[in-house]
């Protein structure tokens, strides 16, 4: 960010040798200027150089990665304050807490729950992502204990919570292969754990009373060379969180103010004693920039939700969300279920399926590719239109479900209607609701077999 | 270290609206400020949450949804007391879903003299909602305003489509009105320029953005909304600077994930905490975005919102 292409230009080779693959180092630079290419493709840049550019390019809040392999979780690298502008980056981690003062029989359920839980949705898996490991009993070798235990029964990315500093160090030496969250350096441990964070090359999570307590500790922990920070401006109340989290995120972009270019990390779960409002708390921190949640249960009934409203929040604006093409079976189909047909657009998809479930009319979905379009934005662009659903229709194998032929079409449709029955001659063509909404009567009173 | 807070200069103000008549007027709006930003701004009025009365009983409702009412189901008048007395409702909600010319079609007339009986059974500010037919909440519509003259009720939806009609009845008997656009930040501005052509006085118009449920579409009614809040309050775009609803309950328990039972989809954990939280967070969201009034359902979903809405608005110490 910050850099213009020519900027950047000035300071690359200008050889043109086209080992970056594209032609011009000119082209190079506005690729790089608007996020397109990476400083690594051009083999002939100094080290200087590369630093200095990659700075100067570096989204404001820094991205940073807890975990490794297939779990690793990636935060931050965010550019934006609303969603519209741009997008969000990357959804936060809701991390499940776990205490060494809570008993095995309790620790065990909970870690069980948390690797079940995960739900697919528009061929993304959602699921709840780290564990933190407090140690809250002052006895190291329990706590140590908890971590092994933690580790040797998950793969998921780890935070290490401990007040005890030598605990502290003790548990992220003995996993540092796994690059855990180190939670956290405080005014008094700063030098420790900053050295720790260092050696380990460990993320490190920083806490303050007060922003102004966190930005001095985090300007501390970047002159002392630790990259990857985690910011907890130490807020407890919902309110205050709110504050604090819009603050932490604009001083980064606005003011590009390097203390607070982080992901941060926040605990819904010291807010409250009822776990309906501790899900509120999270709600609203999924909204406003929490990178980390940590939750003290994982249940389905709030953290699916949970997992929801990340990604709302998350999708991409400017990229509609799409289902796969085919064939979707709603309820106990047979040779004489309705089929009824529409675009691919996750949104269409999710209505229109919800509410013939709603129906409780079994019936066959068609779902054609339309890019994401929703139906009539399809029809327009050339992509919904009779040439393209009829071999669609021939093609998916419907015609070996039903004995009928009678395709029910959106009702914002009946255009091609006439068009669509010349392209496909053995099916009857039936115009369906304009609105998802009216398909359940549409639907019940719809007469397939003659 | 001082920490300088970076703020926004927000040049506009959310107009305010009084809702309701009398002694019982709830106002709503005049925001300086983004959503619960109390650093930088004021919220003289904390969002208000309207709860849902329907005109019939519902049938296709989990049972979920429907327990807290079964007895009430099928008496509107029953059902709006039942909201104030036993669960403290701020606004009542009446949703017209029989007028829906799919459902039973009930007459205007009909619909007409059920709106009368609520609006005199309950004083606190109420909502008509129609069935979104454009040409038959026009005739419903109409037929509440002259039904219940002077009682600043609060219509809608108005559509482009029959925005002139209700909103010309709704100037004469008194009304407000809340303007309705699918999702889309010019349009709403557009109708709103629209309903002020129409003489529509600026203290009488709400805006409805049109809201999905959490994980059904809400991500663009939310940045509808950020963007509608951001644009009223810093580009000082006056036609947006009208309070916003978000008539999103009858979207959430509708869903296919709070209709599931436990059995059927173990993973999805409690049925009834389910459908709560989901309609609960779609609430959150949207109170973050920008909304000032909620219409909403489950009466534990509601004291989950009351309760976050208070707790925004505290600044409060770390």
């Amino acid at each position: 960010m910050g850099l213009s292409g020519i900027e950047i230009f000035k300071k690359l080779p200008k050889t043109n040798c086209g080992k970056c693959g594209v032609p011009t180092c000119l082209a190079f630079a506005m690729k790089l200027a608007t996020g397109k290419a990476e400083l690594d493709a051009c083999p002939d840049l100094s080290e200087d150089v590369k630093e200095e550019l990659g700075e100067a390019s570096a989204p404001p809040v820094r991205t940073v990665v807890i975990g490794t392999g297939e779990q690793a979780i990636k935060l931050g690298g965010e550019t934006v304050l609303f969603r519209h502008e741009k997008r969000f980056e990357n959804p936060p981690a809701f991390t499940l807490l776990l205490s060494d003062k809570m008993d095995e029989a309790e620790i065990s359920a909970k870690l069980t729950k948390f690797k079940e839980t995960a739900y697919e949705r528009v061929g993304i898996v959602l699921r709840p992502a780290m564990v933190a490991v407090k140690g809250e009993s002052k006895d190291t070798s329990g706590f140590m204990a908890l971590v092994e235990k933690v580790c040797n029964d998950t793969d998921a990315a780890l935070v290490l919570m401990n007040e005890d500093t030598d605990a502290l160090s003790q548990a992220a030496k003995s996993c540092s292969n796994r690059k855990p969250l180190i939670y956290a350096a405080t005014s008094e441990n700063v030098e420790t754990l900053g050295s720790l964070a260092r050696e380990l090359s460990c993320p490190l999570a920083v806490k303050g009373n007060s922003l102004e307590e966190l930005a001095e500790i985090s300007e501390k922990l970047i002159k002392m060379g630790v990259k990857d920070l985690i910011l907890d401006s130490g807020a407890r109340t919902a309110g205050k969180s709110l504050e604090d989290q819009i603050i932490i995120r604009r001083s980064a972009l606005m003011k590009k103010f390097k203390p607070f270019g982080f992901p941060t990390i926040v605990f819904p779960c010291e807010m409250t004693d009822n776990p309906m409002k501790e899900a509120m708390i999270a709600c609203q921190m999924v909204a406003k920039y929490g990178s980390i949640i940590i939750l003290s249960e994982i249940e389905g009934h709030s953290i699916f939700p949970l997992l929801l409203a990340s990604m709302n929040i998350f999708t991409d604006p400017q990229r509609p969300m799409a289902v796969e093409q085919k064939i979707y079976e709603i309820g106990a189909t047979d040779e004489n279920s309705p089929v009824l047909i529409t675009g691919n657009f996750s949104l269409t998809y999710f209505i229109v399926s919800g509410e013939v479930d709603t129906s409780r009319v079994p019936s066959y979905l068609l779902i054609k590719d339309t890019e994401g379009l929703s139906v009539l934005t399809a029809w327009a662009a050339g992509k919904f239109g009779a040439d393209t659903i009829a071999p669609f229709v021939k093609k998916c194998g419907i015609e070996e479900k039903v004995k009928h032929r009678k395709l029910v079409i959106p009702g914002y449709l009946a255009t091609i209607s006439g068009e669509l029955e010349e392209e496909l001659p053995d099916w009857e063509i039936l115009i369906g609701p304009r609105e998802a909404s009216h398909l359940p009567a549409y639907l019940k009173q719809l007469k397939i077999e003659d | 270290m001082t920490i300088e807070i970076p703020k926004i200069a927000y040049a506009g103000k959310i107009k305010e609206i009084p809702l309701g008549r009398g002694e019982n007027i709830i106002t709503v709006g005049g925001e300086s400020c983004c959503p619960f930003h109390l650093f930088e701004g004021a919220m003289p009025h904390p969002p208000k949450i309207a709860m849902e009365v329907y005109d019939r009983a519902p049938e296709d409702w989990p049972d979920t949804a429907l327990e807290p009412f079964a007895d009430v189901a099928g008496d509107p008048v029953a059902w709006a007391r039942k909201c104030v007395d036993t669960y403290g409702a701020e606004m009542i909600a009446l949703q017209l879903a029989s007028t829906d010319p799919n459902a039973e079609d009930t007459p205007a007339d009909e619909a007409a003299a059920i709106t009368k009986k609520v609006s005199d059974a309950v004083e606190v500010p109420l909502f008509v909602f129609g069935s979104s037919s454009v040409d038959k909440d026009t005739e419903v519509l109409k037929a509440v305003c002259e039904a219940c003259e002077g009682k600043n009720l609060i219509i809608g939806p108005l559509a482009e489509g029959n925005y002139r009609a209700i909103g010309a009845t709704a100037i004469g008997y008194q009304h407000t009105v809340m303007a309705s656009t699918p999702i889309d930040i010019n349009l709403a501005k557009q109708l709103n320029i629209l309903l002020g052509n129409l003489n529509v006085p600026d203290d009488k118009i709400i805006i409805d953005p049109t809201t999905g449920a959490l994980g059904y579409g809400l991500e663009y009614c939310y940045s509808v909304m950020e963007r509608i809040r951001t644009a009223a309050l810093v580009q000082e775009d006056e036609r947006l600077q009208f309070p916003i609803i978000a008539n999103f309950a009858k979207e959430v328990w509708k869903t296919k994930e709070v209709r599931l039972s436990e059995m059927e989809a173990p993973l999805l954990g409690d049925q009834k905490k389910r459908g709560i939280l989901i309609e609960a967070m779609t609430a959150q969201c949207v109170l973050l975005a920008g909304a000032d009034i909620l219409v909403m359902r489950h009466p534990e979903a509601i004291n989950l919102v009351k309760e976050s809405i208070q707790d925004l608005m505290i600044r409060g110490e770390s």
